[in-house]
């Protein structure tokens, strides 16, 4: 079984800053993590694996330490890890990244399965997944909370989680899944994947090598661009009612009417 | 701040993270309530097992990695960090696997060590007896040979990961004229005819680890469960635990380490007379002892465990005193781990009232801290002898 796994590398939420005047992330400091979401993507990939052969892909667009990204998926019992990484990716939305994955993936031949964390934590736009699917010609779910494979190793059941419940699908491969954090627990490393981790040839796929039409990569392919980020501020106010109870569930009500809340 | 630089080398600065992130994400979740429980670990066993710390100290040719004491000493420094139980029975493995891998056939080697490595099987050492503690000689389990099988009678006491572990070395009496000489060591396997487990032991802390009795009646074993020659069974004890005993240096270190850090993180937040407390000089200065403590003895393991990796021979002293000085600054600095937390710290719902409750241990066992005084004394005397 031939997958891919995608993954991101995003600023540790533990140690993340905003800078309030410049309306920009500081990154000094900052560690850079694997998008929580997408470790089950990675597990989801190797317990498959695991189970019926084959070999997991790791991709990650991004600077050149997103390296650090794949060295770690390795290290979980990744196959090979890929990194698309170029300048002219910079800036990409969810546009121009989705294109650059879909021709990495075309590159790499045909896939059985291609799984993505449900969204990301920077960018939490959770489109990166569908959009790829669509690039691909692949079916694709999101949400996977639950998965199975049938007998015949090319069906899957799958739960996908809603608002109101969730829908048990049944989808046949070739496809495309993302996943939640439900979906299982992610593993630890191994000493000796830690080894090969470290040892491991990762190469570096540009433009160039991918074939890409310069128009559709980074800020030239994308179709928004971030104008401005601000942090949401959330004004607190407090006022104590004086009175009886009565008068002072009468002026709670009475606020309450005022704000529209009743 | 600078930390001290212990020119860990890139592949033993792995382990460390490794054994760090199993303590953090894996067992100081679950401590307090396998603690409470007196349960078993066995999904973190699996959990050790799966990152390879169980074939740290296993030669490559049964799947291990060659790695020496001190590989294992960083292991088990970032483990006790989250639990000294845990540890515990991650660190009787190496102490029963030890003797097959020191004083082992190339047959009972390739049968046994790469279940030990892949943590398939756990395995237990067993030495103390109900009247063989300090004086190991006394010894009363015996095994009589009978054709073709060997027949072994008695019971082991106190046996760390009895019942849970597969494998058990085990010294026995073989000729009690002789005395000392007369011990043999023997492989036992869980299930072979005659060897059952006796009660399950209640403890005043170290209890997510099983220790349990060791009984054999009549237990027949084939004799190619020998282990070394016959008569050579308290060489392969004290050799084994000669190795073992800084890696009970480094589980004192590491569970200081996590007395340490809560007592500085208590008494940073702590608020008595308008100031946190740790602005007061007598809480200061205990703190100030409890980390030069930590940090003297760490040096004098991992110094102790290098020594030993590059070759020395004859290392019974330096053993001891790494277990000796560190476990007895285990014992200090988690007591005073709880004064600094005063009334908090004597609540279950704080973590270091089981912190010292289990640094008791560490001066026990694997020879109890009087017997490490007596070895390095012995040892001065046979140095100064020569001189």
């Amino acid at each position: 079984m031939n997958i891919v796994v995608c993954i991101k590398q995003v600023p540790d939420a533990k140690t993340v800053r905003f800078d309030t005047e410049k309306g920009t992330l500081v990154r000094e400091g900052v560690e850079a993590v694997i998008n929580p979401f997408d470790f089950h993507a990675l597990e989801a990939g190797l317990q498959m694996r695991d189970t019926y052969g084959g070999e997991v892909t790791v991709l990650s667009m991004g600077p050149p330490q997103a390296e650090n990204a794949l060295r770690e998926a390795l290290s979980l019992g990744a196959d090979k890890g890929i990194l698309l990484s170029d300048r002219a990716f910079a800036g990409a939305d969810t546009l121009a990244t989705t294109y650059t994955l879909a021709k990495a993936i075309e590159k790499l031949g045909p896939v059985d399965l291609v799984l993505c964390g449900k969204q990301a934590i920077d960018g939490d736009t959770a489109q990166v997944g569908p959009g790829l699917a669509v690039r691909l010609g692949l079916p694709h779910v999101t949400c996977v909370s639950a998965l199975s494979v049938l007998d015949d190793g090319k069906t899957m059941h799958l739960r996908r989680v809603n608002e109101d419940g969730y829908d048990m699908l049944e989808l046949e491969m070739p496809a495309l899944l993302t996943v939640l954090a439900s979906l299982n627990t992610s593993r630890l490393p191994s000493l000796k994947g830690k080894m090969r981790a470290r040892k491991a040839d990762i190469p570096v796929w540009d433009a160039q090598k991918l074939g890409a039409e310069p128009g559709r990569i980074g800020l030239a392919g994308s179709a928004t661009q971030v104008v401005s980020t601000s942090l949401p501020t959330f004004e607190a106010r407090q006022e104590m009612l004086e009175g009886s109870a009565e008068e002072q569930v009468e002026a709670l009500v009475f606020r309450f009417k005022e704000a529209g809340i009743l | 701040m600078t930390q001290v630089n212990y020119f860990l080398t890139e592949e033993q600065q792995m382990i460390v993270d490794l054994a760090w992130q199993i303590a953090v994400e894996k067992i100081i979740p679950v401590r307090a309530k396998l603690d409470e429980a007196e349960e078993f670990p066995w999904d973190i066993m699996k959990d050790m097992a799966q990152a390879d710390l169980f074939g740290l100290y296993i030669p490559e040719e049964y799947g291990g990695f060659a790695k020496g004491c001190f590989e294992n000493c960083l292991a088990v420094e970032q483990l006790a960090y989250g639990c000294i139980a845990v540890t515990t029975t991650f660190a009787a493995s190496a102490l029963g696997g030890y003797p097959i891998l020191l004083f082992g056939s190339d047959e009972q080697k390739a049968r046994y060590l790469p279940d030990i490595t892949s943590g398939k099987r756990l395995v237990a050492f067993g030495l103390t007896e109900a009247n063989a503690g300090s004086d190991a000689a006394r010894i009363q389990t015996t095994a009589v040979e009978d054709g073709d099988d060997w027949i072994i009678n008695g019971t082991k006491q106190w046996i760390t990961s009895g019942g849970e572990a597969e494998i058990y070395t085990i010294i026995t009496m073989t000729n009690r004229n002789k005395g000392a000489r007369g011990a043999t060591a023997f492989i036992l396997e869980k299930g072979d005819p005659g060897f059952s487990f006796g009660k399950k032991e209640r403890k005043m802390g170290l209890n997510a680890s099983s220790t349990r009795e060791l009984v054999f009646n009549e237990c027949r074993i084939p004799k190619d469960r020998m282990l070394g020659k016959k008569g050579q069974g308290f060489i392969i004890a004290m050799r084994t635990l000669d190795l073992a005993r800084p890696g009970i240096g480094a589980m004192a270190v590491g569970l200081a380490q996590a007395a340490l850090d809560e007592a500085v993180k208590y008494a940073r937040q702590r608020i008595q007379f308008d100031q946190p407390i740790i602005s007061f000089q007598a809480i200061q200065h205990m703190l100030a002892d409890m980390a030069t403590r930590i940090e003297a003895s760490r040096a004098l393991v991992y110094s102790v465990a290098r020594t030993i990796d590059a070759g020395a021979n004859d290392v019974a002293k330096l053993s001891a005193m790494a277990k000796l000085f560190a476990t007895d600054m285990a014992m200090q600095v988690t007591t005073d781990a709880v004064q600094i937390l005063g009334g908090y710290g004597y609540m279950k719902s704080y973590p270091v009232e089981k912190m010292m409750r289990d640094a008791k241990v560490l001066q026990i066992y694997e020879g109890t801290n009087q017997i490490m005084r007596n070895v390095i004394g012995k040892a001065l005397n046979k140095e100064y002898a020569k001189k």
